[in-house]
């Protein structure tokens, strides 16, 4: 199979790539995926409580070239964005943008649900008013 | 320096041998005669070169020349063994002892079979090494037994079965033995008489031959097997394959055969020092690398290893100069792990990210140097992107996590 030039370039470079520290305020977290379908996603946003603005985002794949792809290219469509835009992200923009095939849509239905996952994640812990419990946590939850 | 990119993947395929190629293209062009054509030289000269190809494969595994069955490969090979001798027995039963980790080739036959009310079969699990116990063979078979099909060694693990001692088992209760040996023939010793094999099939292309060939060795004595043919015709190959002789492709094989055979134990001791190497250079370079398949009972020229927390296919992306392959399903037409890896009884994540090495006769020192490099520091890359391997390193137990699965 041959990957588009887009895919190879967020595996090759991808971006924003990594987890913010233990207990950093604001950040909301969203793993999907499980490691025995192949596929883990985690996605972290650090969301301005004031106006509900994503200002950082990393990410750690495991998961084919699609996958890692799929989530470097969302860490860079959610910055800036209000969370109400966000979530409105369908996958298929991801689809296009990184001209996905039939094959591997389901690794852009997962980076979708990443982003959901951690602006509801980050939503509770603003309702809670505390801190960003660990990532496994919330993998339990989900 | 090494040459770009590097193939080391050789259970898959092999090129073709200078020296095999010399010995068919005579047959493309002055030779071409059918060898079923008697009345002529250019009919003569073709069987003969048929007739040498069958010495040189008999003398490979100690079989007798006319015991040799050409075919278009493996796969048909297979395909004939199996169903022909089920359909030639079917008055004296229709049971087949197999095992899960078989080739499609013969799981596909034997589930086509089933379908049709033709067969019942009885799949045999395999050990933590993927090696079927010959004990359990023996339970299995009962009074409607007509076959027991066990390849000689895997093709994605490399392991080697017990295969003498399931043969003295057939042999003991007068049930057919049929073995896969495609991966076998020419890398390791095989021995029709010593293994007590009735049925044996074999490939071209993964012995440095060409595409398209293959054999199936079917016993003439003690006991003399029958089938029954699956492809109507001419009556060629004693009346078991009808089809014009593939002469240049037979050419081929008789050659790869022939050399495969005179180099093998020199080839086999350089194969394993070249897979030890990479083994060693892996393990020491990387934590977390669970070889797949036995230690010792398996192919020299098999390596297969899963790099936990990352994934095989995103390695193959990682390492696109190398060529080689993974049990991951996303390298998979069906999106499944490979069944291999999984009936080893492993982690599901461990199937994904599994890599077959499968080095070869034109793979050199530098190359396995150049792969231990190269794999070790794309398996590092990606495991600094693994929030699996994040979580790992935590602490955190990744069996006791509830996963939000699709």
């Amino acid at each position: 199979m041959a990957y588009s030039e887009k895919v190879i370039d967020h595996y090759s470079n991808p971006r924003n790539v990594g987890s913010f520290a233990k207990g950093e305020d604001n950040v909301g977290t969203g793993i999907v995926g499980a490691p025995e379908c192949g596929d883990v996603m985690k996605l972290q946003l650090k969301i301005n409580p004031a106006n509900g603005v994503i200002e950082d985002a990393k990410f750690k794949t495991f998961g084919c070239g699609s996958a890692i792809a799929s989530s470097s290219y969302v860490t860079e469509l959610v910055k800036g964005k209000h969370i109400e835009e966000a979530m409105a992200i369908k996958n298929s923009a991801i689809v296009k943008e990184l001209n996905l095939p039939p094959v591997k849509i389901h690794c852009s239905v997962l980076a979708e649900d990443a982003i959901k996952a951690a602006i509801s994640d980050w939503k509770q812990h603003q309702e809670q008013g505390g801190e960003a419990a660990p990532a496994q946590k919330k993998a339990d939850q989900a | 320096m090494v040459k770009l990119p590097i193939y080391m993947d050789n259970h898959a395929t092999t090129p073709v041998d200078r020296r095999v190629l010399e010995a068919m293209l005579p047959y493309f062009t002055e030779k071409f005669g059918n060898a079923a054509s008697r009345n002529h030289s250019f009919g003569w000269e073709a069987e003969e070169a048929v007739d040498r190809a069958r010495g040189q494969i008999a003398g490979l595994i100690n079989a007798k020349s006319k015991e040799i069955i050409f075919t278009s490969g493996a796969t048909e090979s297979d395909n004939l063994a199996v169903k022909g001798v089920l359909e030639f027995h079917k008055d004296k039963g229709n049971h087949i002892v197999t095992c899960v980790t078989e080739h499609k080739a013969i799981l596909d036959s034997c589930r086509t079979l089933e379908r049709n009310g033709k067969a019942v079969v009885t799949y045999l699990p395999v050990d933590k090494y993927g090696m079927v116990d010959p004990d359990g063979v023996r339970k299995a078979i009962t009074d409607k037994t007509v076959l027991i099909t066990i390849m000689y060694a895997n093709n994605e693990i490399g392991t080697i079965h017990p295969i003498a001692q399931i043969g003295k088992i057939a042999k003991e209760k007068g049930v057919i033995f049929h073995c896969d040996a495609v991966q076998a023939v020419g890398k390791i010793p095989v021995d029709v008489e010593r293994d007590n094999i009735d049925l044996l099939s074999m490939s071209g292309h993964k012995i440095y031959g060409p595409k398209g060939v293959g054999a199936l060795y079917v016993r003439s004595k003690g006991p003399r097997v029958r089938l029954t043919p699956q492809m109507d015709g001419g009556g060629h190959e004693r009346g078991m394959r009808s089809g014009t002789l593939n002469v240049t492709g037979i050419v081929g094989l008789g050659k790869a055969c022939e050399l495969a055979g005179a180099e093998m134990a020199e080839e086999g001791r350089r194969l394993l020092e070249l897979r030890n190497k990479l083994q060693a250079g892996i393990f020491e370079r990387l934590d977390e690398v669970y070889l797949n398949g036995h230690p010792t009972d398996r192919l020299p020229g098999n390596l297969n290893v899963s790099f936990a927390y990352v994934e095989g296919e995103s390695l193959l992306m990682g390492i696109s100069d190398i060529a080689v392959s993974s049990g991951s399903a996303c390298t998979s037409a069906t999106l499944e792990p490979s069944y291999v890896i999984r009936a080893l009884g492993i982690d599901e994540e461990l199937a994904h990210s599994s890599i077959r090495f499968g080095i070869g006769r034109f793979n050199t020192p530098e190359e396995v140097d150049f792969v231990t490099d190269r794999v070790s520091r794309e398996v590092k890359r990606l495991r600094e992107m693994s929030p699996l391997y994040e979580m790992a390193k935590e602490g955190i137990d990744l069996k006791s996590v509830n996963w939000k699965a699709e």
